[in-house]
C-alpha cells in the first residue's frame, strides 16, 4: 500500500496533478510521435495541426456542433422524462415492472444505432428525429434502471413511519419516496448525459441530413484531411464534456442538500 | 364488551400483486410478461398503423409520428414473412434469415475477440490502478474521458495503421481493424468495474490478510479476485453489449464485407423498394446483443458461490 | 391506579385503558413452514401507566409492539386502542411511535423532522411553527434546530425522533427499543428524559427493551416474554408509585435492585421466593 503517509491536503493537490501530468506526458509522446520519429502527418497529426485546423474551421465545427448538440440534449430530456414516468409505472404495479425488465434489459445490450437508418427511412432523410430518437433510447436505459432502483430504496423504517402517521400514498410517495429516489436519478442522467452526445453522433453516421458533427467527421475522414477530422473529434470531446459536467453538477449541488448519496 | 374489529385486517404493505416465490416459477413468470410485454409493443405498432394518418403527426414542421404507409411502417407479419423469402431474386438465394445469420455470427465473431483483447486490457489497468493509487488519479479520468471520443473517428486511422503492420507473417485483417475499435468500448466498464470490484474487500478483510502477512500477490489472488466477482459480471456483460455495439459501427466506418453492419446500411438503401427487409438486419442486431450478454452471463452461473450480494 | 396524579392533570391518566389485547396471536409464513411468533396474548394498559415489554430475541416483543400500532394485523384475537380497533386508532392517529433507528429523514432539518406529522395532517404554518419550537424545547434541542440529523449524535437523533413522537400530543407512545444503539451513559440520561416527559404529559407508553434496569427504572409494569412461541411468561410490578422521583438516586436504591433481580429470575425461570410480586 503506497503513500499511505500523505496528509489529506497533499492528498488533494497530487489529484488534481497526477491526471494533468498524464495529460502532458501524452500529448509531449504524441508529438514527438510525430516531429521526431517521423511518422507520417497523414497518419497522426500533430496537436499543432489539429490545433490550426481548429482555429481556421471554427465557424464550420460551430455549426456542426449546433445539430449534433441539440439533438443530444432533445433526446437526452426526452428519454429521461419517459424513463421516470416508466419507473414510476413500474415501482406501482407489478404487471408494468414484469413487461419492462425484460424489454430494458434487451435494450440495454443491443446496438440501438442499428435502427437509425430505418428511422432516417420511416421519417424522411431531412428530418433529424431518427438522430434524437437514438439518443432518446440511449438516455432512457440508465436513467430507467437507476430510477427505478431509487424508487425502491425507501427504508422500511421510513415506511413504517408514514404508514403509522395514516399517510396516504401521494404523501408518502412525496415525503419519502420521492426524496430517496433524486439521488439515483441523477446519477441516471450523469451516466446518459455523455451516451446521448455519442449516439446522437454515431447516429449522424448511418445517413440522414448532412450537418453535424458526426457527419463531419465521416467526410473529412474520407477525403483524408485527418487534422480536419480530429479537430471535429476535439469539438465532440469538449460537447461531451460539457453534457458530463453539467449533469454531474446538478448531482453534486442537490445531493449536497440530501445526505444520503445514490450509487453508480 | 366483545369488540371484534371493524373490517377486515387491513394489508401491511402496498397493495400489490404477490411475485410468484419459488424460483423455476419466477424465471417462468420473467419470461411470460416479457413475451407480453414484446406483443404489446407489435399492438401499439399496429394499432398506430391501422388507427393513425396517413402522412403521420407533423408538429411545427417536424415530424413527430411516422407515416403510417406500408413503405414507410411494413407490417409486423410482412417483416418477419420477409425473413423467409430470399434475399435477392437472382437465381439461388438464400433466405433471408440465413444470410443475416451468417452476417450476425461473423459479427459475434469479432466482437468476441474484441471483447476479449477488452477483458485483458481493462483488468490489466484495473489491477495497476489498484495497486498504486498515484496511477489511478493520473489515468481514471483520461479513462473516463476516453469514453467520449467518438470511435467512428478511429476508423480510418486504424485501417491504414493496420495496412501497414506485419506481425509475425501475419498480414492486418481489416476485421481486426474492427475488433480493435470494439475493445475500445469494451475496455472501459471492465476497467471500471474490475477496479470496483477489485477496491471493495473491508477493511477488516485487508487488515486480517495483515495478520497473516500476506504479501500483494496472495491477497490480491485469494481475497481481492473473489471480492471483485460480484462487479466483474456485469461489468463484462457491459463489455460484451459495448463490443458489439463498437463491432457494428465499425463495420459501417471501415466498409467491412460479411458482417451485420454492412447489411444494415445496404438493406435500409433499398427500403424504398423492399421496406420488409431493413428490418431482417436490426432483428439479427437485436439477437446478436441478447447472444453476447446471454453468454457471459452465463460465465456467471459458473461462479455462483462468488456472487451473493451482486450488484446488477 | 393511586390517588396521586401526575403534575398536570390531564385526561390521560384517567379514562379507558389505552390498549387492550385480547387472545392474540400471530403467524408469519416462511419459506420452512409457518412460525408462531406470539401466541395467547392478553394485555391490558391503563390511562397513563407504563408499560415494558422484556424477553429474549424472538419473544415477539416487537412483533406485538406492531401489532398495537397496527403496523401488520394479528391472525387470532383482537386489539384495541382506546376502546377501537388498532386500525382506526391509528387512522385517528391516537398514537405517536418511535423506532430503534430513529427513522429520521436525512434531508430536512430537525425542525423539519419534528414537523413532519403536523405537516401530513394538515396543521398550520404558524401552528407548526410555535409546536416545533415547544418541542424541540422539551427535549432540549432549541439550538440544533436547523442542523440536520448527519450532523447530530446518536442520542441527539433519538430526541428528535422522540419530540416527533410527542408531536401530536397523544395519549400513547410506542417505542420499540429507541435507545438500543446508544451508550449506557446516555441511554440512562435518555431514560430520565422520557420518564420527565411521560410524567409531564400523563401518556401511557408501552414501551420494548431487552434491557434489565431500563425496564425497571421506566416503568409501572413489567411484562416478561419467552419465544418459541411468543407469550407472556410473567407480569411484574415495579410498586415505585406514581410520585417517585426517576432519577439517579432510584438507580441506587435496594428497592431497584430487588425489582431488577425479580425481573432477571422471571427471565430465567427461577421459582422466585415471595417478595410481593403478583404473579399472573
Amino acid at each position: 500500500m503506497s503513500g499511505a503517509a500523505w496528509t489529506p491536503a497533499t492528498e488533494r493537490r497530487l489529484r488534481v496533478i497526477a491526471p494533468v501530468l498524464v495529460g502532458l506526458a501524452g500529448l509531449a509522446l504524441w508529438q514527438f510521435l510525430v516531429s521526431v520519429v517521423g511518422v507520417s502527418d497523414y497518419l497522426l497529426p500533430s496537436p499543432a495541426a489539429i490545433a490550426q485546423q481548429f482555429a481556421e474551421f471554427g465557424p464550420a465545427i460551430w455549426q456542426a456542433a449546433l445539430i449534433t448538440g441539440p439533438n443530444a440534449l432533445i433526446g437526452l430530456v426526452v428519454g429521461t422524462v419517459l424513463a421516470i414516468l416508466l419507473a414510476a409505472l413500474a415501482a406501482r404495479w407489478h404487471a408494468v415492472d414484469g413487461m419492462s425488465a425484460p424489454i430494458v434489459a434487451a435494450l440495454a445490450v443491443v446496438p440501438i444505432v442499428a435502427l437509425a437508418p430505418v428511422l432516417n427511412s420511416m421519417f424522411g432523410s431531412d428530418s433529424q428525429f431518427g438522430r434524437q430518437a437514438i439518443a432518446a433510447l440511449a438516455s432512457f436505459v440508465p436513467v430507467f434502471i437507476n430510477t427505478l432502483r431509487g424508487l425502491r430504496q425507501t427504508r422500511p423504517v421510513h415506511r413504517d413511519l408514514m404508514r403509522s402517521y395514516a399517510a396516504t400514498g401521494t404523501q408518502s410517495f412525496r415525503t419519502v419516496t420521492l426524496p430517496t429516489a433524486l439521488p439515483y436519478l441523477l446519477t441516471g442522467v450523469r451516466i446518459a448525459s455523455s451516451l446521448a452526445v455519442i449516439s446522437a453522433l454515431v447516429a449522424e453516421y448511418f445517413g440522414g441530413p448532412r450537418g453535424g458533427l458526426g457527419s463531419a467527421i465521416s467526410t473529412s475522414a474520407a477525403t483524408s484531411a485527418y487534422a480536419r477530422a480530429w479537430a471535429y473529434v476535439v469539438a465532440a470531446i469538449v460537447v461531451g464534456l460539457i453534457f458530463y459536467l453539467a449533469t454531474a453538477l446538478i448531482e453534486r449541488l442537490v445531493l449536497r442538500r440530501i445526505p444520503v448519496g445514490g450509487t453508480q | 364488551m366483545t369488540a371484534t374489529l371493524e373490517t377486515a385486517p387491513a394489508p401491511a404493505g402496498p397493495v400489490r400483486a404477490k411475485p410468484p416465490r419459488t424460483g423455476r416459477a419466477r424465471t417462468l413468470s420473467a419470461w411470460a410478461w416479457g413475451a407480453v410485454g414484446i406483443l404489446l409493443i407489435v399492438a401499439i405498432w399496429e394499432v398506430y398503423k391501422f388507427f393513425g394518418p396517413a402522412d403521420g403527426v407533423v408538429i411545427g414542421g417536424a415530424r413527430i409520428l411516422p407515416r403510417t404507409t406500408d413503405l414507410a411502417m411494413p407490417h409486423v407479419w410482412d417483416m418477419i414473412g420477409r425473413l423467409l423469402e430470399p434475399v435477392t431474386r437472382a437465381e439461388g438465394s438464400p433466405p433471408l434469415w440465413a444470410s443475416i445469420a451468417l452476417a450476425a455470427l461473423t459479427t459475434l465473431g469479432i466482437a468476441a475477440v474484441g471483447w476479449l483483447v477488452g477483458v485483458v486490457v481493462g483488468v490489466g489497468l484495473a489491477l495497476v490502478m489498484q495497486r498504486w493509487r498515484l496511477v489511478e488519479w493520473g489515468l481514471l479520468p483520461w479513462i473516463i474521458l476516453s469514453q467520449t471520443v467518438p470511435l467512428i473517428a478511429f476508423a480510418p486511422i486504424v485501417k491504414s495503421w493496420g495496412s501497414r503492420i506485419e506481425i509475425g507473417g501475419v498480414q492486418w485483417q481489416d476485421w481486426m481493424s474492427v475488433a480493435l475499435i470494439a475493445s475500445y468500448l469494451a475496455f472501459f466498464p471492465i476497467a471500471v468495474g474490475a477496479l470496483r470490484g477489485l477496491q471493495s474487500p473491508d477493511r477488516i478483510h485487508t487488515e486480517l490478510m495483515h495478520t497473516y502477512a500476506a504479501g500483494y500477490w496472495p491477497t490480491l489472488l485469494r481475497l481481492r479476485f473473489p471480492a471483485s466477482v460480484p462487479f466483474l459480471l456485469p461489468a463484462l456483460r457491459l463489455g460484451a453489449a459495448n463490443a458489439v455495439i463498437g463491432a457494428v459501427v465499425a463495420e459501417v466506418s471501415t466498409g467491412l464485407q460479411g458482417g451485420i453492419g454492412r447489411l444494415l446500411i445496404q438493406f435500409a438503401g433499398q427500403a424504398s423498394g423492399d421496406p420488409a427487409k431493413a428490418w431482417g438486419p436490426i432483428f439479427g442486431a437485436i439477437a446478436l446483443g441478447l447472444v453476447a450478454a446471454g453468454s457471459v452471463a452465463m460465465l456467471g452461473l459458473l461462479l455462483k458461490d462468488y456472487r451473493r450480494g451482486e450488484a446488477t | 391506579m393511586g390517588a396521586a396524579q401526575a403534575h398536570q392533570s390531564t385526561d390521560a391518566t384517567t379514562g379507558p385503558d389505552s390498549v387492550v389485547v385480547r387472545g392474540v396471536g400471530k403467524r408469519f409464513a416462511t419459506k420452512t413452514g409457518d412460525v408462531s411468533a406470539l401466541e395467547g396474548i392478553d394485555l391490558t394498559v391503563a390511562a397513563g401507566e407504563f408499560v415494558s415489554l422484556i424477553g429474549p430475541s424472538g419473544c415477539g416483543k416487537s412483533t406485538l409492539l406492531r401489532l398495537i400500532a397496527d403496523l401488520d394485523s394479528p391472525t387470532s384475537g383482537t386489539v384495541e386502542v382506546f376502546g377501537k380497533p388498532a386500525a382506526r386508532a391509528r387512522r385517528d392517529q391516537d398514537y405517536g411511535i418511535a423506532f430503534q433507528q430513529a427513522g429520521l429523514l436525512p434531508w430536512r432539518t430537525v425542525a423539519a423532522n419534528i414537523a413532519l406529522p403536523l405537516e401530513l395532517h394538515g396543521a398550520g404554518a404558524a401552528e407548526r411553527k410555535a409546536r416545533v419550537a415547544e418541542l424541540a424545547e422539551l427535549v432540549g434541542l432549541t439550538d440544533f434546530a436547523d442542523r440536520h440529523p448527519d450532523q447530530l449524535s446518536g442520542g441527539m437523533q433519538q430526541r428528535v425522533a422522540i419530540a416527533r413522537a410527542m408531536a401530536e400530543r397523544p395519549r400513547l407512545l410506542l417505542m420499540d427499543e429507541p435507545f438500543g444503539a446508544l451508550d449506557e451513559m446516555t441511554r440512562e440520561r435518555m431514560q430520565a428524559e422520557l420518564a420527565r416527559l411521560a410524567a409531564e404529559t400523563g401518556a401511557a407508553v408501552v414501551f420494548v427493551t431487552h434491557s434489565i434496569p431500563e425496564a425497571v427504572f421506566l416503568s409501572d409494569r413489567i411484562v416478561v416474554m419467552s419465544p418459541r412461541p411468543g407469550r407472556i411468561t410473567d407480569v411484574i410490578e415495579t410498586g415505585f408509585g406514581k410520585d417517585a422521583a426517576r432519577d439517579e438516586s432510584l438507580r441506587e436504591a435496594p428497592s431497584f435492585f430487588d425489582r431488577v433481580t425479580a425481573v432477571r429470575e422471571a427471565l430465567h425461570g427461577t421459582p422466585v421466593p415471595t417478595t410481593g410480586r403478583e404473579q399472573r
